[in-house]
This record gives C-alpha cells, sequence and structure tokens, in this order.
C-alpha cells in the first residue's frame, strides 16, 4: 500500500498541533489569573484568594505538564516531518523560537516548581513572585511562538537567496503586519477560555450548594472579565480580518466562500451566511445570504469589492469548507460568548445571578466553549493560509521531509492511541480535581517560614485531604 | 551580511557548536538523574518509596526538560541545515523518545491524582523513564555512525539507524542515567532509599564504565576518522588523560561510595558523564553531521546566528541563576510525606 507522506504529515501536524494548543490557550490564562488572584491575596489578606489559587494551582499542573510534553513534540517535528521547511526558513523562524526557549519556557518551567512546591517552603511574597513569573513566561512564549507564526502568514524583513530566507530586518521580522492583531487576538482568546472554565467551576459548586463563597468569588471574575473582554475581542478580530484582507485576500475569499464578482445580485459583497462551497463548480450550493452585508463588513462601505476565489489561480486556492465553516463556528461562540458575559453582568447587577438556576444550570456545561473557539479560529487560519506553508516563499507540499510514507503512518498512529490515552486520562483527572473542590486544596496557611522542618504542616494538609475527599 | 568579515564566519559557528554542547551536556546530566530516578523507580519497595523518590526531582524535571528544548531547538537556530538532515534520519527514534517522554511526564501529576489506576501511571513512568534513556542512547549511536546525504538531505532509509552499535549505545545510556539517578538518590533522600541507591550505584558504576569501554574501543574500529582523530602522533599525546582522568575519577566516586560520602559520589559521576561526553566531542568535531558536514557548512546565516547569540549571552546566565536558586531551594533531603502540593 503507498501512504502519500505529504497528507499523512499534514494530518500528524493538524493531530498534534490542535491537542497541544488546548493546554497553552488553557494556562496563558489561568497563569494570568492565578497571579491575580495571589496578588489580591497578598494585598487584601482574605483566605478564599489563597484557597482559589491553591485549587487552580493544581489544576494549572496537570494541563502544564500535559502542554510541556505535547509541546516538546512539536519542538522537534518542524525537523522530522517538515525538514524542508526547516531549511528554508530556518534562518528567520529558528531565531524566534530561539527566543521562546531562552526568555520564556526557562523562566515558566522553573517558576513553576517553587508555584507548586514552595507553598509551605517559601515566604508569601516569593511564591507570588514566582506566579507572576510563571504568568509572564507563558506570555512571553505566546509573544515569540505568534510571531513566528504570524511571519509564516505574512513573511516580512527577509529577503530570499538561493531559495533559502535570510534576514535582513530583524524589527520587521517579529513585528510582521499580521502580528498585533493575531497577538492581541489570541491573549484576549485566552483569557475568556480560562474565564468560561472558571465559571463552569464556579457555576457548578453553586449549583451544587457546595463551597459557597469561593464559588461565588470564581464567578464574579469571570463574568466581569467576560462581559468586557468579549465585545473587545469581536472589535479585534474585526481588524484582524480587515488585515488579513490585506495580505492574505484568498483567505478571506475562502472565509467568505466569495467565488467571484459575475454572480452577485447587487454588485457587491453578500454575507453568506450558510451554503454547501462547491470547489468543482466554482459557487454555492443551497447558499443562504445577505446582500451588502458583506461590502459593510470587509470594506465598511455598501458597494465595496473584494476578490473573489475565481481571480487566484486554482493551485493558489485555499480549501474553502473547513475555512467557511470553522469561521462561522468561531463567530457563532464568540457572539455566545457576549451573550453569556452581559446576561451574567445583568444578573449580578440585580443580585439575582446566584439564585437565578435557569442560568446557573447550562452555565455548568459551557467550559468547552473557549476551547471550540480557538481551535476553530486556528483552523480558518491555517487552512485559509494553504496551499502554501510559508505564505508565497514555500508551498505545505515541498516543505516535507524525505521520510518513507509508511513510517509516518506508523507514528500518525502512535501519536493518536499515545495521545488518547494520556489526555483522556488528563481530562478525567482534571474533572476529579474539581469534584473533590478548594477545600481540599489548602487548609494549613503557609508558615512564611523558609526551609523549615515542613512534616507537621504537611501531615495537616494531608488529613485534611483525606477527610474531604473520604480517603 | 555582505559586511561580515571571515573572521566571523569562521567563529560564530564554532561558538555555537560550544553553545550547544554545553546545552545538551546541561540536559544528559540534568533530565540524567530525573530520567534515572523513573529507571530505578521500579526497585522502589514502597507507594511511599516511589513518592520520596519522585519528590526529589518533582520541582525540577520540568526545568531540565526544557534543555531538551534548548538543545533541538538550538540546532535548528543555529544549524538549520544539520537539523533539517538529521530529524528525518532518525525520524522513528526522535519519535519514539518524545512519545515516551509524555508517558513518563504526566505520570508526575496524574499518580497525585489518581486512585485506583494509580499503578498505570508508576508503570507509565518508570516504562516512559527507561525507553526515553534508551532512545536518546540510540539516536547518539545513531549520530555517531554517520548520516547518508545527498544534494543536503537525508537520503537513507527510516531504519538506517538500526545498528547494533546504536542499540548497544541505547543500553548504555540507560545505565548511565540509572547510575546517576542513584547517586542523586543518595544525596537527596535517608533511609532505606538512600542505602539501596548506594548498593545500585555499585552494581551500576562498573556497568557504566564497560559500555564506555565497548563504544571507546568500537568506534575507532568501526570508523577509520575516529581511529585517525584518536591514535595519529600528535594527537595521542593530547587526547591520552581523556581516558587516564576517566578511570581514575572512577575509582575515587568507588572510593566515595565505599567510604559513605552522601555528595561526592553525584559529583563525581557529573565528571565521568562530562569525559565521556567530551571524548565523543573529540571524535566528531567538526562534522555536525558525520562524515559529510561540518559545522561550517550546516551554519545558519550569520545575520541570524548573531541575533540569537546576542539573547543567549544575555539570557544564559540569568537562566544558570534562577536554575540554582530553584535548586537551593529546595535542598536538603526529602522525608516521607513531603513533597505533595
Amino acid at each position: 500500500m503507498e501512504f502519500d507522506p505529504v497528507i499523512l504529515a499534514r494530518i500528524q501536524f493538524a493531530f498534534t498541533v490542535s491537542f497541544h494548543i488546548i493546554f497553552p490557550s488553557f494556562t496563558i490564562g489561568l497563569a494570568a489569573y492565578i497571579a491575580t488572584l495571589e496578588v489580591l491575596w497578598m494585598t487584601t489578606g482574605h483566605e478564599r484568594y489563597h484557597r482559589i489559587a491553591r485549587f487552580f494551582t493544581k489544576i494549572f499542573a496537570v494541563s502544564f505538564g500535559m502542554g510541556v510534553v505535547s509541546g516538546i513534540v512539536l519542538s522537534y517535528q518542524f525537523g522530522t516531518n517538515w525538514s524542508h521547511f526547516s531549511h528554508v526558513v530556518g534562518n528567520v523562524i529558528g531565531p524566534l523560537i530561539g527566543y521562546e526557549v531562552l526568555t520564556a519556557f526557562f523562566l515558566e518551567a522553573t517558576f513553576l516548581g517553587i508555584m507548586l512546591f514552595g507553598w509551605n517552603r517559601v515566604p508569601r511574597g516569593l511564591h507570588v513572585f514566582a506566579s507572576l513569573m510563571v504568568a509572564l513566561g507563558t506570555s512571553l512564549s505566546a509573544f515569540w511562538i505568534l510571531s513566528a507564526n504570524s511571519w509564516m502568514q505574512t513573511p516580512a524583513g527577509h529577503t530570499m537567496i538561493d531559495g533559502v530566507a535570510h534576514p535582513t530586518d530583524w524589527l520587521n521580522t517579529i513585528f510582521n503586519p499580521s502580528f498585533p492583531y493575531r497577538f492581541a487576538h489570541m491573549v484576549t482568546a485566552c483569557y475568556l477560555t480560562t474565564a468560561f472554565v472558571v465559571l463552569a467551576v464556579g457555576a457548578r459548586y453553586v449549583y451544587q450548594g457546595r463551597y459557597a463563597e469561593d464559588a461565588r468569588t470564581m464567578m464574579r471574575m469571570a463574568i466581569g472579565l467576560i462581559a468586557i473582554l468579549a465585545p473587545i475581542q469581536a472589535f479585534i478580530g474585526d481588524s484582524h480580518g480587515l488585515n488579513t484582507l490585506q495580505y492574505q485576500p484568498a483567505k478571506i475569499a475562502a472565509i467568505e466562500a466569495h467565488w467571484g464578482t459575475e454572480d452577485d445580485v447587487d454588485n457587491s459583497v453578500p454575507l453568506v451566511l450558510f451554503a454547501w462551497p462547491n470547489e468543482e463548480t466554482e459557487s454555492n450550493d443551497y447558499q443562504i445570504a445577505v446582500p451588502h452585508l458583506g461590502s459593510l463588513i470587509l470594506t465598511h462601505s455598501w458597494d465595496g469589492k473584494i476578490p473573489g476565489l475565481k481571480e487566484f489561480a486554482r493551485e493558489d486556492r485555499p480549501p474553502v469548507a473547513i475555512p467557511f465553516f470553522a469561521f462561522r463556528v468561531m463567530v457563532g461562540m464568540g457572539l455566545l460568548m457576549i451573550a453569556v458575559g452581559w446576561l451574567g453582568a445583568f444578573l449580578l447587577w440585580r443580585r439575582r445571578l446566584f439564585e437565578t438556576d435557569w442560568y446557573l444550570a447550562p452555565l455548568q456545561y459551557v467550559w468547552p466553549i473557549g476551547f471550540i473557539t480557538i481551535l476553530s479560529g486556528w483552523f480558518v487560519t491555517e487552512v485559509g493560509r494553504q496551499p502554501w506553508v510559508a505564505y508565497g516563499i514555500l508551498r505545505t507540499a515541498d516543505a516535507i521531509s524525505p521520510v518513507d510514507g509508511w513510517a509516518v503512518a506508523t507514528t500518525l498512529v502512535l501519536f493518536v492511541l499515545v495521545y488518547g490515552v494520556v489526555f483522556s486520562g488528563g481530562i478525567y483527572y482534571i474533572n476529579r480535581l474539581i469534584v473533590r473542590g478548594p477545600e481540599g486544596a489548602a487548609v494549613e496557611p503557609p508558615s512564611g517560614v523558609p526551609n523549615r522542618p515542613l512534616t507537621s504542616a504537611n501531615e495537616a494538609t494531608r488529613q485534611a485531604i483525606s477527610t474531604t475527599t473520604g480517603e | 551580511m555582505e559586511d561580515v568579515g571571515l573572521g566571523m564566519t569562521w567563529y560564530l559557528p564554532v561558538v555555537w557548536a560550544l553553545l550547544l554542547s554545553v546545552a545538551i551536556a546541561m540536559y544528559v546530566v540534568l533530565d540524567g538523574f530525573d530520567l534515572g530516578i523513573g529507571i530505578l523507580s521500579p526497585f522502589a519497595r514502597s507507594d511511599s518509596e516511589k513518592d520520596q523518590m519522585m519528590s526529589s526531582v518533582a520541582p525540577f524535571w520540568d526545568g531540565n526538560e526544557t534543555w531538551l528544548i534548548l538543545g533541538g531547538g538550538g540546532l535548528f537556530v543555529a544549524f538549520p541545515l544539520a537539523y533539517s538532515i538529521v530529524m528525518p534520519a532518525l525520524y522513528l527514534p526522535v519519535i519514539f523518545m518524545l512519545l515516551s517522554l509524555v508517558f513518563r511526564g504526566v505520570a508526575f501529576e496524574f499518580r497525585h491524582v489518581a486512585e485506583s489506576s494509580r499503578f498505570l501511571w508508576n508503570i507509565s513512568f518508570a516504562a516512559g523513564s527507561t525507553l526515553a534513556a534508551f532512545f536518546q542512547g540510540v539516536l547518539l549511536g545513531g549520530f555517531v555512525q554517520g548520516i547518508k546525504v545527498a544534494n543536503n538531505a537525508f537520503a537513507g532509509g527510516p531504519l538506517d539507524w538500526a545498528t547494533p552499535f546504536a542499540l548497544l549505545c541505547g543500553l548504555g545510556v540507560v545505565a548511565g542515567y540509572a547510575l546517576i539517578g542513584s547517586v542523586w538518590l543518595i544525596m537527596k533522600t535517608e533511609g532505606r532509599i538512600a542505602v539501596r541507591a548506594r548498593m545500585q550505584a555499585r552494581i551500576l558504576l562498573p556497568v557504566v564504565l564497560i559500555f564506555m569501554g565497548i563504544v571507546s574501543l568500537w568506534t575507532p574500529i568501526a570508523f577509520p576518522r575516529i581511529a585517525e582523530r584518536w591514535f595519529t602522533t600528535p594527537n595521542l599525546f593530547y587526547l591520552a588523560p581523556v581516558p587516564i582522568v576517566t578511570l581514575i575519577l572512577a575509582g575515587l566516586v568507588w572510593r566515595w561510595l565505599e567510604d559513605g560520602h552522601e555528595h561526592m559520589p553525584f559529583f563525581g559521576v557529573i565528571g565521568l558523564f562530562l569525559l565521556g561526553y567530551i571524548g565523543i566531542g573529540i571524535s566528531i568535531f567538526p562534522y555536525l553531521i558525520p562524515p559529510s558536514l561540518t559545522v561550517w557548512e550546516t551554519a545558519a546565516a550569520p545575520a541570524s546566528q548573531v541575533f540569537t547569540l546576542i539573547g543567549t549571552v544575555f539570557m544564559l546566565p540569568v537562566i544558570l541563576g534562577y536554575t540554582a536558586f530553584v535548586y537551593w531551594l529546595f535542598r536538603g533531603k526529602v522525608r516521607e510525606g513531603e513533597g505533595y502540593h
């Protein structure tokens, strides 16, 4: 049997990177949340901030571990599966990833040790500092990796010599045209994702009548963040889209399933609400569209035009269906986030939030919404970049390694099996931590004396844990 | 770029080769002992002993493993051509190693949360650590024995690496990591664990020396380029101290183990690791893809190497500083019941 190494390598990378992105998108937001809680704990002295911080630190530890191990895989896959990519753009992309390791990975991994194991061993101030460093590390990591990804979308600050990219201007490379938008969009998305997990956990406890004080604090903080950030995110996303229209018009044409101008009734771009894009006939089947709305959104004018897919040679067009549908999922989820946030803010204002069962009951299950939205968004932007891996520089089909199809097929099967087992385990254990709740997480406040013998404090914690969980 | 002188294009790849060697050496030593804990974990008598062994590395393992990213990432940054040849050539062992690391990495956190399924994560930790060490050795062997290259790309088959020599290196690294794990336990634990670790170290030290001896004999016999490096004059005189110092140090480590020293065996074994590592470096240099491509031929554009070098010069001392700080913070011995976060 003959395997196509390009397709297999693409499936493998899509699989491993999609799995990976779930964890950093959660831990970037969660690190910032824990750091905020610890700062509040230090400034106000309220013990509930400490309890919540400690509770989420345990969940953070499990998620971060999975993020690390799935991320190490990626840093090697550039070479194992995409060696020609590494050779062609390594001069430019390599240093960005190098800076990620130097400025972010060591910072977060090292201070994580203090954050997880230092509760009873270091002064409170140092623990807060460690949490801040972990949060800083996760954000710096996002900065560099999104810069590298953005460069693949909108390359800048380089010149091609003998088919290999050479750097000419690092500032232009790092702050390439799509980077500021992508960075703002992704970091906001991470905060929203985490806020929805916190909100769902809080709602679950309030609805079940457990850990009332902690759960209410979780819900208030999450709703406040969502009510403000979700609408801002819509605005950032719109700006990001306009930037894409300028630099990657074929991607926008695919997102909008916009084939060409001659089938547009009013000589403008409609907004396609639903359709089945048909790449054979170069048109949409079963289309439902609102006239002029596409022009209005994309060009901010009644009759504005954007390039249609037919204006690009067939071999330069991205697949249409995935960006089209994934974009609609992303926007739909985004609108739902705004609705949940504003409704929650309204109920909070009317002081009815914690009694409104019709709001709390479904809210327990909103935790995956951010993950679904982030994955959809990445499907839009990565599939929309095709057939290029580095836009205009290197096609995906030319980027792969000289590795046999069967070798890629073997490792793909292994990745699916291993990730399936390990990560379902992870999600199961995170759920178990949530069931155990915050009161099992922290009982004895830290003594504030570094390096004193810990046996007694830990013994107390252990006993408390075993009594609350019934072990 | 044109104004970068010839001197720069000679020195930069050498500086980067040295930096990369430091990163990989840091990795081998640091993750070596925490993988070693995993290799030795099946010999623990109880779950509480396993907890103590793992607690002795729990605050550090994540930072330790970051050196692996710096090693792989550094190769990508400084020698993208070498990276694009080595990774496809060693495709299967690289991915097997990464998957093994997945199993062992998640076990740290999962074990604490798991109840009835705890034994599965104990197995995952032990098997993942052992296999990761084994495939790292296979990678070393696959690299030393050479890689087939045509037109600046890997031109061999997917199983080229699977030679008796590479498999031998795999076993050697398992033994080596178990040794450094055992001397770490002597330093960081007490009671029965430390006593057992001392016994394990006394078994493992000669085993590791035998592996080092076999590799030292095998490589010059099988690869004439390595024989030429070591056994021609005047190289012979300059390089002779490497094996001599190794033997002296091994004797000292044995003495320290016998005399009940708690810290010296660990630092002695680090010394042995570094000597073996230097020996391999001498055999390989200046090739980054033996036996065809040198560090100069695979180097990134000078502008890329300079840009990252600036960051490295600033960041490496900072990284080493806070890494040392965390080791200092969690100094001393781990006791029973400690470490649960």
